[in-house]
């Protein structure tokens, strides 16, 4: 299903149609998220891609065409580039170790010490937030400072043009 | 979508669900899966669902931007302040484990702390590019009915 939804998404013209099939891709992928484990991922997923992308492309849509403009030129060059990433990425994970192999790097590490001391030492039974929050918590506030950065970053290019208007009108 | 009758009863009944779900989700992150993050989202999600059934208008008086640039900034102060205070009480950067007497009662509360500020800026930061957009969209949809501009 989700190779239908992004062979229909590559080749629609329609934007419209192109919106509607990324989020209903956005469902499916939150669920192969959940067949994971990754409950919180797949909520996120769920509520940002398929949920506030969606109104927000569509809120774009709005304000333009809904009609995807004929390619000037063949995208040959592009397409040559997005293929051979495409095959540096599949050589780059033939060296990554085997899916759920217990022997892993990442399995050896730092996790077992999460996994066996973090309930004790945090008090608190779900292991992720405990190390997004605590242990991880520079990253987690990096990453806090980049959403608020984008916050930032888009109030102020839309603003900006608002009072450009005002000063025209 | 002002008008639609079945959508306006729906709508209603499920935004305090969805909230409610929201407020459990940052809550109990420390139990159940979810977190700041996907709080957030959730929240800003029932949010917007309103808007877009009710308008932005009625959206705006119930939060307003004003507000929402507060949260903005506030959530990270809030996530800054926490690790300040761990600072301030004798530990690192980010060091919950002397924010209490007990140590895992301060990871408890670092966490939650931590937590709520990511839930404060995420929501917010989405909530606010939701208002910029359908802003826009109303501003070219009055320019185009009012060529002089009343703003």
């Amino acid at each position: 299903m989700m190779v239908v939804a992004v062979v229909a998404l590559a080749r629609s013209r329609n934007l419209f149609a192109v919106v509607v099939l990324a989020g209903a891709y956005s469902f499916l992928m939150a669920t192969v998220l959940v067949a994971l484990d990754a409950v919180d991922v797949a909520m996120t997923e769920a509520a940002v891609g398929a949920g506030i992308s969606t109104v927000l492309f569509l809120g774009a849509l709005y304000l333009c065409r809904s009609e995807e403009a004929k390619p000037a030129h063949r995208p040959l060059i592009p397409f040559a580039l997005a293929v051979s990433t495409g095959a540096l990425l599949v050589y780059g994970s033939l060296g990554l170790p085997d899916f759920s192999d217990p022997q892993a790097p990442i399995h050896t590490h730092v996790a077992p010490r999460y996994l066996n001391d973090g309930p004790q030492e945090t008090g608190v039974p779900n292991v992720v937030t405990a190390v997004l929050a605590s242990y991880r918590g520079f990253d987690t506030f990096g990453e806090t400072t980049v959403v608020f950065t984008a916050g930032v970053g888009v109030i102020v290019l839309l603003r900006r043009r608002r009072k450009d208007k005002n000063k025209e009108s | 979508m002002n008008r639609q009758l079945v959508l306006r009863v729906i709508a209603k009944l499920m935004i305090p669900f969805i909230l409610i779900f929201a407020l459990y989700v940052q809550f109990h992150g420390d139990f159940g899966p979810g977190g700041g993050f996907q709080a957030g989202v959730a929240l800003a999600a029932g949010v917007i669902f309103y808007a877009l059934i009710f308008g932005l208008a009625r959206t705006r008086r119930a939060v307003p931007d004003s507000l929402l640039d507060g949260m903005i900034a506030g959530g990270v102060l809030l996530y800054g302040g926490v690790g300040v205070a761990g600072m301030l009480l004798g530990g690192n950067f980010l060091d919950y484990f002397v924010l209490d007497a007990d140590t895992v009662i301060g990871q408890h509360r670092g966490i939650f702390w931590v937590e709520a500020g990511v839930g404060i800026t995420v929501s917010s930061v989405m909530l606010r590019i939701f208002y910029l957009f359908a802003d826009r969209a109303n501003l070219t949809e009055s320019e185009r009915d009012h060529p002089e501009g009343e703003r």
